[in-house]
């Protein structure tokens, strides 16, 4: 649902005078939404701009899609980037496929690490103090 | 072929006897505002819905969370935590680049491919399931903080 809220705001904002650009690597969602303008990574869920740790590429990603600003003439465009994953497709083949492999829908704050929680605590009660 | 996401929820949704999806559909042609000037004099925005939070920060939750959160654009990268239900945070959480592209931004207006960033990037964790309170909740925050950062275009990046 990523994809889908990402375009729903761009649409909103692009209506008041924004320029709006949306990334995407699940283009049937992102065309079925249609936001103003997008560009298309193929790459796994996840790396939405780019593989970790190769800047490089990360700068190519980011260039190409951001000169589909002027690039992109007709509203609900996606301009497709010439990026591959990998030689194969095989990561295609898995991607949100096979048994549910989400994390449980809690209400309370996930955190990556404890140490995380114990500062947001630590913030808040601090707020409270100042008050 | 691009991985068809639509047909495969909709088949996982059955499997674990969901109720099918309503995908938006928007038939309309979208709102369109064309750059006014070059990049390299626009002030961009960032809008990430990959779950990114800053160390300090309360972090998101999984059920339908339509809180956003306010970083900072010279956040140090070290500070930047990922949460999210759907998608596999392993490069994520190794490199938030991934997901939320700070150094990169960061570069491109060093060598003056973008004339400067907003102050505040935008962050909320994309898995809502209801439309509804997508377009009535959070889209009008977001527009506003966009508005008050005075942005001239906005990059989003959804996971």
């Amino acid at each position: 649902m990523c994809h889908q809220s990402v375009g729903l705001l761009a649409r909103h904002a692009e209506a008041v005078g924004i320029s709006t650009l949306c990334m995407t690597s699940a283009l049937d969602i992102t065309q079925a939404v249609n936001p103003p303008r997008a560009a298309f990574l193929d790459y796994p869920l996840g790396h939405t701009t780019g593989k970790p740790y190769q800047p490089a590429l990360q700068r190519q990603i980011l260039l190409e899609a951001l000169a589909g600003f002027s690039d992109l003439a007709v509203p609900g465009s996606v301009k497709t980037l010439p990026f591959k994953w990998s030689e194969d497709r095989s990561w295609q083949e898995t991607a949100q496929r096979g048994p549910d492999d989400r994390r449980p829908r809690y209400d309370t704050p996930q955190y990556q690490y404890e140490e995380d929680r114990d500062r947001a605590k630590a913030r808040a009660s601090a707020v409270q103090f100042t008050g | 072929m691009p991985v068809d996401y639509i047909e495969r929820i909709r088949e996982k949704y059955e499997a674990l006897d969901y109720g099918v999806y309503q995908w938006v559909v928007s038939a309309d042609t979208p709102p369109w505002h064309p750059l006014p000037k070059p990049l390299s004099e626009c002030r961009l925005g960032l809008v990430a819905s990959g779950g990114i939070y800053m160390s300090g920060q309360v972090a998101f939750h999984y059920r339908d969370d339509t809180s956003l959160l306010k970083i900072p654009m010279d956040v140090p990268t070290s500070e930047l935590r990922a949460t999210h239900f759907a998608y596999d945070l392993t490069d994520a959480r190794q490199d938030p680049n991934v997901v939320f592209p700070i150094d990169t931004l960061r570069g491109l207006v060093g060598e003056g491919a973008i004339g400067n960033l907003a102050a505040n990037a935008y962050t909320f964790m994309g898995g809502i399931y209801s439309s509804r309170r997508v377009r009535e909740e959070l889209a009008p925050r977001v527009t506003e903080c966009l508005l008050a950062e005075e942005v001239d275009a906005v990059l989003f990046v959804p996971a």
